[in-house]
């Protein structure tokens, strides 16, 4: 597996992304956000958390105007896989690359604790390590996590299986308590929680493995 | 010749605004009993080389279109001066 993260001024998981994706056996390339081009052959790319150029006019609109991410959208088109969290699940919304958008929590505040999520589908490329109805320990930490879509969307995402994650318990009053959704061709996840922040024994939580077990499974063969 | 534009963006009608609601709750606080609602939004202002007030407008609209706001939940207007 070949993967790429992105990096924006004001990113911050990019190094543990790239770390997480390495220890479930891919091959790592970091992207700088003033490249047009991506690496060749790749087969995923990450957009981290983080907060990409100061948060400014909305969460991730500039990074989804920046260069590299008209090369992630000719990449995704083409039928390559991304994954954006927290910060990188704002700018895939910015970009229209997936559906509804993050707003500020509900109640004001700045999230930071470890949620336990749903699987609401283990029919996607970053899920099929789990059973539908697992769940799983993962840390969210967040000020605009609240996803917001309307009813003839949210009705498009259940009635085609594209919510990935829920939250157990809703920390920030998003839409249905999705936590994360799939594009229509379930090659693009985005999601607030971190999966990358819980991937190894000092973390606290390795429940985040099982996703990058999934992408290793499903991408191996590149 | 420069011409001036200002883009208000704001939620759009039946979307939820936290933060107007949190500023509502603390102008209350403050004895401010006749608040009925809020709604907190963005001012931009551009200075434009351009000549046509039509087409700047036009201009900016594009802009608000494509970056100052994001239209799944906020409305805009622009004015140009």
């Amino acid at each position: 597996m070949k993967a790429a993260v992105i990096t924006f001024p004001g990113s911050n998981c990019d190094r543990d992304l790239a770390v997480a994706f390495e220890r479930a056996g891919a091959k790592v390339t970091k992207v700088w956000h003033k490249d047009a081009e991506l690496p060749r052959g790749l087969d995923i790319v990450g957009i981290p958390g983080g907060f990409s150029f100061g948060d400014y006019l909305r969460c991730g609109a500039i990074a989804a105007r920046s260069p590299v991410m008209r090369s992630v959208a000719d990449f995704v088109h083409a039928g390559g896989h991304a994954i954006g969290i927290c910060n990188g699940f704002q700018v895939l919304t910015e970009t229209g690359l997936l559906p509804g958008v993050l707003m500020r929590n509900a109640g004001l505040r700045f999230v930071c604790k470890t949620v336990r999520l749903r699987v609401e589908t283990a029919r996607s490329p970053f899920t099929n390590a789990w059973a539908k109805g697992d769940t799983a320990a993962v840390p969210v930490a967040h000020h605009d996590g609240n996803y917001t879509i309307d009813a003839e969307g949210l009705a498009r995402l259940k009635g085609e299986d594209r919510i990935a994650f829920t939250y157990v318990e809703n920390p920030n009053g998003a839409t249905a308590d999705i936590a994360g959704v799939l594009s229509e061709n379930r090659r693009v996840l985005g999601m607030m929680p971190h999966p990358e922040r819980a991937a190894e024994a000092a973390h606290g939580s390795t429940d985040g493995v099982a996703l990058f077990r999934s992408l290793t499974a499903a991408l191996a063969t590149a | 010749m420069t011409m001036k534009a200002r883009v208000h963006v704001m939620l759009k009608d039946g979307v939820l605004d936290p933060q107007g609601e949190a500023v509502k709750h603390a102008l209350g606080t403050l004895g401010f009993r006749n608040v009925e609602a809020v709604r907190q939004g963005k001012v931009i202002e551009l200075d434009l080389a351009a000549t046509d007030k039509a087409a700047a407008e036009a201009e900016v609209k594009a802009m608000c279109e494509k970056l100052l706001a994001n239209t799944v939940i906020e409305k805009y207007s622009v004015e140009v001066a």
